[in-house]
């Protein structure tokens, strides 16, 4: 993704390559030495050839060092979609800051310990004629000293840590500016209510761009978790337990934020994902219009979406999903199953396992155990059905067309935002 | 004299006590700590087999995305056994098994304290492990995690029998558990040979001491748990019926006040080996025994103080978050104290780089690195990313699997001349850790970028495009590496049985006294009761004056502690039939025939008062130490 905020934090190795760097010509040097000795041996033993020998070395020498640490000097970009080192927003940011502070403390830590470990390894291996070592039992300065430094070094990581809990744990208070989100966990999609806004919608959370976010968490059946590494980390939503989890965006930072449940749930569990969908201001009033405008009855230019308006109460989907846009003021379905009111706005099907293009929407609707093994959704077809395919793309095209103006629109727009 | 036994008595009011010393029945019936800890050693080892392959399946499905070798059921349903086996049936009987062996040997004592509780304790393990593996083949095993987090464990969300079979199976091995922690107590407590105070109990049975007292105030409310889920699952009670108002966080209590001391259950052992195998390979007493003991002791208190940093994520609010976050940052004082100390003990040194001490220092990288992770995880704040992600599994696997077991593979090659009476080949050794260890962090330490790149952990396949197939591949590409390491590990002791060469007594020059006695040890451990008077007596007995002018005590002096000869306890069936009835009553209980789980009920209450009267049983046994050849 291009909209990915850089921030001073490119790789949590650069430390690495820092001291890797200084090691470079200490390497080359012992491999040099190694590397001549032998050749001397080599020389000096009676071979027919002795550059035979000697070349292998000298491409060795060459080839080594670049072997390897080349990959570890280039290869480790640690950008990504579902990154924690692509923070977005402050809470994601000071948990990386937490971390990026840790880290670099626990180098000199890594090099105290290692090092002795090698020096001791050096120095004290048994050699012929070593004399019996010292039995001493230890000496008491020394032994405050080595209990002094973890302390230390404790004291070091708790102070930020206890000040970071504080600042990105503490519940708040929402205001009217805040955006306000009941998010209930299923088996295994996600549920997400506006109640200041009156809207019901699934998989996809849009929030605008800067505002804090405030989720009110908790489950239907079994723990989730929520987690949306680069806006927020995670927290658990737990039946009959409320919890909050809150965020807030950069001001740079609009774009589709994909997230997971964390918490084995069963079945489909790895399949249980979603995306946050962070807009201007302006797009996300028009999200909202979209659900909170009347129902117009239209009849659509498509035939295939006409059709595909009758098999979804023929074929039963209404009987699980509400579609909003169906009939003016008519609940459908049951809440323990996804709404599917403006389906057309969505980026993703099957709780955020495809893009929501055509073709992907009618597969899922064929043979939705296919796609995401273990989910609920009863499978309509017999795998040797011939109306399937058709049935399934009608379906497909009247769900993509809920919610955008003409099923064109609904197209471009999915084909543009599925990343 | 020549070497007589007499009979304690024999007045066996059901059976006579069996007397066999060899057979398959002599196994059954056995209360001979040596043969226990052989029992327990190798049932450990059989059940890391099974989790070891259910690990290799796992990454054979991870090795690309939307790999299909097993559906999302089955992949539940691996790593659940894999923690369970690894957890409960592998690492921690390892650590029992061990101490069963060597705890007595180090003490100078006769046996444990309870031989037959002893023997019960490893019946009622074996049984429960077989009992949960048996699920693969009755309907499918366990599924929800070996955490098993309610209410994914109630009849609703989980009606199959694999959560059953988990329950039960560890809830009697439990019991076990808690029979042998009791015992180790006792023994350790009130069993250490003449002059041996508790300033100069071996690192290891200390650390074991710990970890069994650990284990007694541990295992109960697991065992409640336990008892719950199994009162819901069977009669209908609601623990953790969330549709009844239950509140599910509650099991998330009562599984980690168990399951963080459970982790030093674990380690500390792994602590106590080490303990003993750098001493032995520097020729050096240990780096300031006090304080070893003294931080295993605070890390034993510890263990019981930071349980809620498994429930981070779970909404408790900032305080306890604080709170519990900054006592997991203390424990880790002890930790790295003990890791300063083991480097002070190479410290001056003359080492000798054998097997034994190459698995010690790959477990001190690797726990060095574990901790380090540790006190990551232990931020709130950072945890809240990392939570059940791959992040976590590294770090566990680190600290677990390359701490605990890479120390317990220590032990093994220490330890196997001891057990066998053959040295295990140490040019075999050698490239079997080299394996191991490169495999291990080729496969774990990818894992630690895998979770913080966007992976939760417990899901069967994961999306393409978001920069996880690198650190996938070499993960998998690791397990195959490691596990090229474990086969030739297990090589190293076929080849040793077949062509070991003779250990003799001290085949290391150490410092303990397990070493005083022959390899294998006679089955009456020491032939004269040793006497102490230094920390290290084997050491003192080698070089007289070298340890603050100490010089052994008169081996003679033993002898007046054998007046009344060495007492052999008689063996027994009652352990294993009481065993046997427990668990068999559990399929009973499963299989909702309350007849047939009463009276297996009835057997095994009848089984503990045969066993309570059934006679002393047991010889007098009084050595001629010329005619035995000591």
């Amino acid at each position: 993704m291009s909209d990915i905020r850089h921030t001073r934090y490119q790789s949590p190795l650069a430390p690495v390559r820092f001291y890797l760097l200084l090691a470079i010509p200490l390497l080359r040097s012992v491999l040099h030495l190694l590397t001549d000795s032998g050749a001397k041996t080599l020389r000096n033993a009676p071979i027919q050839d002795p550059k035979e020998g000697i070349v292998p070395m000298r491409w060795l020498r060459r080839v080594l060092p670049v072997a390897v640490l080349a990959p570890l000097l280039t290869s480790c970009s640690l950008q990504g979609m579902q990154s924690m080192f692509s923070p977005a927003g402050s809470i994601a940011q000071e948990q990386l800051d937490l971390f990026m502070w840790t880290w670099y403390l626990s180098i000199p830590v890594m090099i105290g310990v290692f090092g002795a470990m090698f020096y001791v390894l050096v120095r004290y291996r048994r050699r012929k004629g070593d004399p019996e070592p010292e039995q001493s039992h230890g000496k008491p300065a020394v032994e405050v000293i080595l209990t002094v430094v973890p302390v230390l070094i404790i004291v070091m990581v708790a102070i930020p840590t206890v000040r970071s809990i504080f600042r990105t744990q503490s519940h708040v208070v929402a205001t009217s500016d805040d955006i306000q989100v009941n998010v209930i966990g299923h088996q295994w999609w996600w549920q997400f209510e506006y109640p200041d806004l009156g809207i019901t919608t699934a998989n996809e959370l849009h929030v605008p761009v800067g505002k804090r976010v405030i989720l009110h968490l908790n489950s239907a059946d079994v723990v989730h978790a929520f987690w949306v590494p680069r806006l927020a980390g995670k927290v658990d939503l737990i039946p009959n337990q409320n919890n909050q989890l809150w965020f807030d965006t950069n001001e740079d930072s609009i774009g589709i934020y994909p997230g997971q449940c964390a918490e084995l749930c069963l079945g489909a569990h790895a399949y249980m994902r979603f995306r946050v969908v962070v807009s201007a201001q302006d797009d996300f009033d028009s999200w909202t219009a979209e659900f909170q405008k009347p129902v117009v009855q239209t009849v659509a230019s498509d035939p295939l979406v006409t059709q595909g308006r009758q098999l979804v109460a023929n074929k039963g989907c209404i009987g699980c999903h509400n579609i909003g846009n169906y009939a003016e003021g008519v609940t459908y379905g049951q809440p323990q199953f996804p709404d599917l009111t403006n389906f057309g706005l969505r980026n993703t099907v099957g709780a955020g396992v495809l893009d929501a293009t055509p073709e992907n929407v009618a597969k899922w609707i064929a043979d939705p155990q296919s796609v995401k093994p273990g989910n609920r959704m009863p499978t309509l077809w017999a795998a040797n059905d011939p109306k399937r395919d058709q049935e399934a793309a009608a379906i497909a095209a009247y769900l993509l067309s809920l919610g955008v103006a003409d099923t064109n629109q609904a197209l471009a727009h999915a084909s543009t935002g599925g990343n | 004299m020549a070497t007589t036994q007499t009979a304690v008595s024999t007045r066996g009011r059901l059976f006579v006590r069996p007397t066999w010393t060899r057979g398959i029945g002599s196994w059954l019936t056995t209360v001979d700590h040596k043969r226990l800890g052989i029992l327990y050693i190798v049932s450990a080892f059989i059940f890391m087999g099974a989790a070891a392959t259910e690990a290799f399946i796992m990454r054979l499905q991870l090795l690309t995305p939307n790999m299909n070798v097993v559906n999302p059921d089955q992949f539940n349903q691996l790593f659940t056994m894999h923690g369970v086996t690894m957890v409960f049936l592998a690492i921690m009987p390892l650590g029992i098994g061990l101490a069963n062996y060597f705890v007595p040997l180090q003490i100078g004592a006769r046996d444990l304290a309870f031989p037959r509780l002893n023997a019960f304790g490893y019946w009622v393990y074996a049984f429960g492990g077989l009992m949960i593996y048996t699920s693969w083949f009755l309907g499918g095993a366990p599924d929800m995690g070996w955490v098993a987090y309610a209410p994914l464990t109630s009849l609703s969300h989980n009606p199959g029998l694999g959560v059953d079979f988990y329950m039960f199976g560890l809830f009697i091995s439990g019991i076990g558990t808690t029979g042998t922690a009791m015992n180790l107590i006792v023994t350790i407590v009130s069993m250490r040979a003449p002059g041996m105070t508790m300033m100069r109990v071996p690192v290891f049975a200390w650390m074991m001491l710990i970890t069994s007292f650990m284990i007694i105030f541990a295992f109960p409310p697991l065992t409640i748990a336990f008892l719950e889920i199994i009162l819901d699952r069977t009669f209908g009670t609601l623990f953790f019926v969330q549709e009844a108002g239950a509140l599910p966080i509650l099991w998330q209590h009562l599984f980690w006040f168990f399951g963080h001391p459970e982790v030093y259950i674990i380690i500390l052992p792994a602590f106590g080996v080490i303990s003993e195998i750098i001493p032995t390979f520097s020729r050096k007493p240990l780096f300031g025994y006090p304080i070893m003991i003294l931080s295993g002791i605070l890390i034993g208190f510890m263990g019981f103080a930071v349980w809620t940093h498994h429930m981070f994520t779970t909404g408790l609010g900032p305080v306890v978050n604080t709170a519990f976050s900054l006592t997991s940052f203390v424990i880790g004082i002890p930790t790295g104290v003990k890791i300063f100390n083991w480097l002070g003990t190479l410290w001056g040194g003359s080492i000798r780089f054998t097997t034994p001490l190459l698995y010690a220092l790959a477990f001190l990288v690797t726990f060095t690195l574990g901790g380090i992770t540790g006190i990551m995880v232990a931020m709130p704040t950072f945890d809240a990313q990392v939570h059940d992600t791959y992040f976590v599994v590294a770090h566990f696997h680190y600290v677990m699997g390359g701490g605990a077991l890479m120390a317990f593979f220590g032990a093994l090659y220490y330890w196997f001349p001891k057990m066998t009476g053959k040295m295990m080949s140490e040019r075999l050794g050698k490239i079997a850790w080299v394996f191991t260890v490169l495999g291990f962090h080729l496969l774990f330490f990818p894992q630690h970028l895998a979770g913080m790149l966007g992976m939760p952990r417990r899901i069967q396949t994961y999306p393409e495009g978001i920069g996880l197939e690198l650190v996938n591949m070499l993960s998998t590409i690791g397990s195959w590496v490691m596990g090229v390491g474990l086969i030739l590990i297990l090589a190293g002791v076929i080849h040793a049985f077949l062509r070991g060469k003779p250990a003799g007594k001290d085949p290391w020059d150490a410092r303990t006294l397990e070493w005083t006695t022959s390899s294998p040890p006679a089955y009456y451990d020491f032939p004269v009761q040793p006497v102490v008077n230094s920390l290290d007596p084997l050491w003192v007995e080698k070089h007289p004056g070298a340890m603050g002018g100490v010089t052994a005590p008169d081996p003679e002096s033993g002898k007046a502690y054998d007046a009344h000869g060495i007492h052999i306890p008689g063996q027994s069936w009652f352990p294993f039939v009481a065993a046997l009835a427990l668990a068999i009553g559990c399929y009973g209980l499963m299989y909702d025939n309350i007849i047939f789980a009463i009276i297996c009920g009835l057997a095994f209450i009848f089984c503990i008062f045969g066993w309570a009267y059934e006679g002393v049983g047991g010889t007098h046994l009084h050595l001629d130490l010329a005619e035995e050849g000591q």
